[in-house]
């Protein structure tokens, strides 16, 4: 059996009851992590993501399971069900499609949902500068966390730097 | 590319040199990357597949680098070809076993390896010797930002780089190392660790990567998760846990023998024997005698014998190395006498 949120096989079953409805979860080790760490992510939405299992427990005014198995990428024709099943994408275009099924899946396989690396050097330059600032507050929160002040001020003024930059663009 | 001439030696990840070799074998990243005008692999009929590889082929045989790349056309190759690349970790499992049109360029040191046509347009890999991830880094960046110059790359502004898998979206980046752990295997020390590191969301693997098999107390310890930290944090994630691991494994390497020396020296005797005599071995049995033998030569208990020689013969004697040496096919029982012959051969020559 395939792991449902990719296509690795299934190692671990999760049995669990929520609200009543009993749901069965087959993931494979790298996705049952997440999941075994944080059992409410099952119950509570897409976290362990849009099975049919979950159907019954959603509640967080999502599309309805079936619904999203209706879903189709208008670029390659894959449907939602069919990336559940193999756990792969048909094109770039997928992610747009698909995203709102998405995003609570990579919240949960990454805890984060903005990518905040490296970038092509064809991206337009004020985009550029958004990364460059989603990368720095970033580092900013780690700076903090791992008590680095003297890094976290001069993160603090690059971002400012960066800032005023992005605003007076944005004025004239 | 004639394979032949690298079945004689056994490439960068296994030189043996670099920082903490004792431990660490060797420093990977790899890197996931799609074209945007094409669609995944998975909706990638025959002709768009093979028009990805042509482009891809052309692309790599003119980027500039510092050294040749030679491009080995996967699809044409036989199984035993194949079978030989993912020995050496060249080539991925995937894409040996996968169909269609399919690639891989390979630098002459092995230290780069881009394959076509996996589970993403492009899988670049960039090996070092020992635990050396800034220098993978550095190299891999390079070659990556050459690529970018001469193809568009599926790209997010929310989600970066754009993967058919989502657990490899964002940076599309797997940094990894390969760890020598017999000492924490051995007391049952490792599981600890391994439970450890999951809960830092790094992942544990054995030698050839998922599911395989841990053999020769081979442990590899890479990120989970791509999206939303900076390659330099998840760099710097693993750089800091490993030096832990690393003080650990010696630390009871240092308290076996301190304890129980006399037991601890047999042991890797015989095993050093088993070795040196055996008419007919297993390829599972002569990884674990090679990892008790590669502990005692870090520990002092064998004297006449060097880590390069030791970890050339971890991969000469895998089975499809083994048939490349012999220029033969074997059968499982002719391999395990070949495979005894070769080791008390070479052994005797050191
Ligand atoms: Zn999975
Ligand atoms: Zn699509």
């Amino acid at each position: 059996m395939k792991c449902r949120n990719c296509a690795k096989v299934a190692t671990l079953h999760i049995t669990e009851i929520v609200k009543g409805v009993v749901q069965e979860h087959h993931l494979c080790e790298d996705c049952a992590k997440p999941f075994l760490e944080n059992p409410h992510l099952g119950a509570k939405s897409a976290g362990v993501p849009a099975g049919p299992t979950t159907g019954g427990a959603t509640s967080s005014g999502e599309a309805p399971v079936d619904e999203q198995d209706r879903l189709i990428c208008p670029a390659c024709e894959l449907s939602f069900r069919e990336f559940r099943n193999q756990g792969r994408l048909g094109c770039s275009h997928c992610y747009t499609a698909f995203q709102e099924e998405l995003l609570p899946l990579l919240e949960n396989i990454h805890g984060d949902t903005q990518h905040c690396g490296k970038y092509p050097k064809r991206v337009p330059e004020d985009n550029q500068r958004q990364f460059k600032l989603i990368k720095l507050r970033n580092e900013l929160r780690e700076a903090i966390a791992e008590e680095s002040y003297e890094d976290a001020a001069k993160l603090r003024d690059q971002i400012q730097q960066l800032e005023n930059q992005l605003s007076g663009d944005a004025t004239r | 590319m004639d394979l032949n001439d690298l079945a004689r030696s056994s490439g960068e990840w296994l030189k043996g040199t670099g920082p903490e070799s004792d431990i660490v074998m060797s420093s990977r990243i790899r890197l996931a990357r799609n074209l945007s005008q094409f669609p995944f692999l998975s909706r990638a009929d025959d002709g768009v597949r093979a028009e990805i590889e042509r482009m891809m082929r052309r692309h790599l045989q003119e980027l500039e680098l510092k050294g040749h790349l030679n491009y080995v056309d996967v699809n044409a190759l036989e199984g035993l070809d194949r079978q030989f690349l993912v020995e050496r970790q060249l080539i991925s499992r995937e894409l040996a076993e996968s169909h269609g049109s399919r690639g891989v360029g390979i630098s002459a040191q092995e230290n780069l390896s881009l394959m076509v046509n996996e589970e993403d347009h492009l899988r670049i890999q960039v090996f070092q010797s020992g635990f050396n991830l800034e220098r993978c880094w550095e190299e891999i960046n390079r070659v990556d930002d050459l690529l970018e110059e001469r193809v568009s790359y599926a790209f997010s502004e929310q989600l970066g780089y754009l993967t058919a898998c989502p657990t490899n979206v964002g940076t599309g980046i797997r940094v990894s190392v390969l760890l020598h752990l017999p000492a924490l295997v051995a007391t049952r020390e490792a599981q600890k660790v391994f439970h450890a590191l999951q809960k830092i969301h790094l992942t544990v693997r054995g030698l050839y990567g998922e599911g395989s098999q841990a053999m020769g107390d081979f442990y590899q310890i890479s990120n989970q998760v791509t999206l939303g930290k900076s390659e330099a944090q998840l760099l710097k994630n693993l750089r800091d846990v490993i030096p832990n691991i690393l003080e650990y494994e010696r630390r009871v390497r240092n308290q076996l023998i301190k304890e129980n020396r006399p037991a601890i020296h047999d042991k890797v005797a015989r095993a050093y024997g088993t070795l040196r005599s055996a008419q007919a071995i297993s390829s599972e049995e002569t990884m674990q005698l090679l990892s008790h033998v590669r502990m005692g030569v870090n520990l002092g208990l064998i004297d006449d014998l060097d880590i390069p020689i030791v970890n050339e013969l971890f991969i000469q004697t895998q089975p499809a190395h083994l048939q490349k040496l012999r220029k033969s096919h074997l059968e499982s029982a002719e391999r395990n006498s070949a495979r005894a012959a070769y080791l008390r051969e070479r052994l005797a020559r050191n």
